[in-house]
């Protein structure tokens, strides 16, 4: 069963007719928005629009359903972008939906990820209420802070009905480096060189066995001294990708375009020092991956069942989310305390309408 | 519970030395930096580690007894005052650097630690902690994080909350739990980020994981003064406007001038109505040429003075006047309250004259300084606590400033918090559904409402 609604009320109608419910923006993350037996989807593709929008204040409002690309479009119109740099956009991403899966892409390095930039958010809980928390101005503690509780939620603590962002003036050139090292190794020291360099880079991924993608931006007139400085840094012949070529790669990147064909992608919550131990564990598979954000993340792509993948990741002991591939598991490896987020859930959706939290 | 009882029962956890409860010893509690508000506490007790954090709160579970957990006490909202029937936690002894890894970008740190010292430890390999709150050099990680409290940087770095990776907490009840994971990246609903800037309601935090940032390359540190408040307000739109993302930019308006000139001799223009600060931070290339697009904003603004800092000296100088600016106005008036309201950027200028013509018509003398990059305000509201009344027409007159920025689409707080100040005004902000949930949510935490009791929400509840 599937509803269309198309204002809050019908958001609220939907939740207090309904038992089980999941709300569904673009569809893009495969794996979280098809519907288990017996679920309603609410596709929110119809509730869509920005509702307030001031270049000067570096802000804007926008109903749930909004495509990333529509705001995009409006932003860069101004001289501006979402720093955080919300992945699946071209393939039909919502702000919602970017929210409630809690994503954000590569340029994420620089300033900080979705969490950082949602300021205020409405949404319908578990009764069939409004709730709004947080505000449209980019600095602001007054009540507890739901904007961030919603990032990640997966729909399962509230159904998204408006959010406010915080924007930035979008650098006004880019270049990006291509560097190979040796091996894994070598490429992961590397890494960590620049994670605690000075230089402001845009964005810092690592592509197994041993490739360095290292993106900076800014102003056309200082770019090309800081570029030199950049290679000087690195020490050895490195590519250099400018114009249309630099743009398309990392589009590429935060499309998936990279995952290959019948593969699950799953988000991995890491840190740069504990890559190693990762890489070590999934040699022997050699899946398709991506390390980004410096070493924050990996995004791990996987054929078939995910089994392997989540013994591995409970080893070691960190946390994934299944994005991308057929519905079912989504989380795997160690996730954190559930009694915090059982009490959590209990507060916003004591019915359960919106399935599990833990 | 009788207070005799708790005095004598606490002795479970503590030894005598650290239960304090004559009145001499309780004295010091009995407020943080409101200190328009007075509660003495029933006991203050003071653990030196995490189990006897644990321990204290399992007590007061188990006894009904209402605590709140403190640090340096410098909240300006009244968010560490005791309840009278309650007991205090104060972390200070809890103080602990528990880790740095510099290759990680982080470190683990008690609640009592300080904020300065955390960058002070991560100096040596050119890292630093961001947020920056006036208070820095005294207030702790503990009340940063409870409380979400920024500094001058929160346009381009965020506030607190963006700062924070994980937290090890207790709650109410006792259960300890782990949210977050010390990566920047987290998957699952953000817990970390639900529970910084709860203002001590869910729980005490025992360790708390910190994002570290490198030192930027450098800075280029503007000072421009304006013969109107207005004019430097519409400045600080135009610098965003031609697409600059300052570090910081500040406003101080006459008053503030001349107090901070009157405490530290900064040699700020004393015949401007204003005067803005604008420091750009990054890369040496990029700063140079930020600021020529910087120069050419300025110039425009009707700045009818302008100052570049040349060398390190001369922008820590300019910084002095704005650093000492609150203690300063103490020189110009024995009592005062410090509001922090919030308004769209675009609106400072009108937020600026409506306050001004507040402050006209109430005959009370209002100083400025504001953070300016992100309209958060900080008006100072002059009065002599020895004249009857005096006190309560300050409340008033402040009252009246949060009901302005709430009405130009701001917030009643952008980093003091609601605490015990604010939380008759929460509902200028928020709906009686929105208000609910989060009460809910504050119930399904602590059913017994123990944790920093009476603070947050409407006082009529």
């Amino acid at each position: 069963m599937i509803c269309r609604p198309r204002s809050i009320d019908d958001v609220q109608e939907v939740v207090r007719e309904r038992t089980r419910i999941r709300p569904r923006g673009g569809g893009t993350k495969t794996a979280l928005s098809a519907p288990a037996d017996g679920e309603t989807v609410v596709d929110m593709s119809g509730l869509t629009g920005v509702v307030e929008y001031d270049p000067g204040e570096f802000t804007f409002s926008a109903l749930a359903g909004t495509p990333v690309r529509e705001v995009e479009a409006l932003l860069a119109q101004h001289g501006q972008y979402l720093p955080f740099d919300p992945p699946l956009a071209a393939a039909g991403a919502t702000l919602g939906g970017t929210v409630a899966a809690g994503l954000s892409g590569p340029r994420r390095y620089r300033y900080g990820g979705v969490r950082d930039f949602v300021l205020g958010v409405r949404f319908v809980d578990g009764e069939g209420r409004v709730v709004r928390g947080g505000g449209k101005v980019v600095k602001n503690v007054a009540g507890f802070d739901f904007p961030k509780l919603m990032v990640g939620s997966l729909g399962r603590l509230g159904v998204l009905v408006e959010l406010s962002f915080k924007v930035f003036p979008r650098p006004r050139s880019y270049a990006t480096v291509h560097v190979e090292r040796a091996d894994m190794s070598a490429a992961v020291e590397a890494l960590k060189d620049l994670y605690v360099s000075r230089f402001d880079i845009e964005a810092l991924d690592l592509e197994p066995p041993g490739v360095l993608w290292v993106r900076i931006g800014g102003l056309s007139e200082s770019l090309d001294v800081r570029l030199q400085r950049l290679l000087e840094f690195l020490g050895r012949a490195a590519r250099v990708l400018r114009g249309d070529e630099e743009v398309a790669l990392w589009e590429s990147v935060r499309e998936f375009s990279w995952v290959p064909a019948g593969c699950s992608l799953v988000k991995v919550s890491i840190t740069p020092g504990r890559v190693t131990a990762l890489e070590e564990r999934l040699a022997a598979r050699e899946p398709a991956r991506r390390y980004s954000v410096g070493g924050n993340l990996a995004w791990v792509a996987c054929p078939g069942d995910l089994g392997d993948l989540d013994a591995i990741l409970t080893s070691v002991g960190l946390a994934g989310l299944c994005v991308l591939g057929p519905p079912g598991r989504v989380r795997l490896g160690a996730w954190g305390d559930g009694v915090f987020a059982e009490r959590v859930k209990r507060a916003l959706d004591p019915g359960g309408r919106f399935g599990r939290i833990a | 519970m009788s207070t005799f009882d708790i005095r004598s029962s606490l002795r479970e956890i503590y030894p005598p030395a650290r239960i304090l409860t004559r009145p001499a010893e309780l004295a010091p509690y009995e407020s943080d930096a409101l200190t328009a508000f007075r509660a003495r506490p029933v006991a203050v007790v003071l653990p030196q580690t995490q189990d006897e954090v644990v321990a204290t709160v399992r007590w007061c579970n188990r006894t009904g007894v209402p605590f709140v957990a403190r640090g340096s006490g410098t909240s300006l909202s009244g968010g560490s005052l005791p309840v009278p029937d309650g007991i205090v936690i104060a972390l200070n002894r809890l103080n602990r650097i528990l880790r740095l890894d510099p290759t990680e970008r982080l470190a683990v740190v008690e609640p009592g630690v300080i904020n300065s010292d955390v960058s002070r430890a991560a100096a040596p390999h050119g890292l630093y902690y961001v947020p920056d709150p006036s208070s820095q050099p005294v207030c702790t990680i503990g009340g940063n994080v409870a409380f979400n409290s920024g500094g001058a940087h929160c346009l381009k770095y965020g506030m607190t909350t963006n700062h924070v990776l994980a937290i090890k907490a207790v709650l109410a009840d006792g259960e300890v739990v782990q949210l977050g994971g010390g990566s920047v990246e987290g998957v699952g609903p953000d817990l970390v980020g639900i529970f910084v800037g709860s203002e001590g309601l869910l729980g005490i935090a025992l360790e708390i994981t910190l994002r570290l940032l490198p030192k930027p390359e450098g800075y280029r540190t503007v000072l421009a003064a304006y013969r109107t408040l207005e004019a430097a307000g519409e400045a600080v739109a135009q610098v965003v406007a031609a697409g600059l993302l300052p570090g910081a930019m500040e406003i101080m308006d006459r008053l503030a001038i001349e107090a901070a000139e009157a405490a530290v001799g900064a040699g700020y223009p004393l015949d401007a109505a204003a005067i803005l600060i604008v420091e750009l931070e990054g890369e040496l290339p990029e700063i140079e040429a930020e600021l020529a697009h910087l120069m050419r904003v300025i110039k425009v603004s009707g700045a009818y003075e302008v100052r570049l800092a040349r060398d390190e000296a001369q922008r820590q100088v300019i910084w002095k006047g704005r650093k000492s600016a609150f203690s300063a106005v103490g020189r110009l008036s024995p009592d005062y309250i410090v509001q922090d309201g919030v308004v769209p950027r675009g609106r400072l200028a009108e937020a600026l004259a409506e306050i001004e013509r507040l402050s006209r018509e109430s005959g009370i003398r209002v100083a400025n300084v504001f953070h300016a990059g992100d309209g958060n305000l900080h008006p100072l509201i002059l009065y002599d606590g020895r004249q009857p009344g005096a006190l309560a027409r300050a409340e008033e007159l402040a009252g009246e400033i949060l009901r302005l920025c709430v009405r130009l689409g701001g917030s009643i707080t952008g980093e003091h918090g609601v605490g015990m100040e604010k939380r008759d005004y929460l509902p200028q902000m928020f709906g009686q559904a929105d208000l609910e949930a989060m009460r809910r949510l504050r119930r399904a935490v602590d059913p017994l409402e123990l944790s920093n009791r009476g603070k947050m929400f409407p006082s009529r509840e």
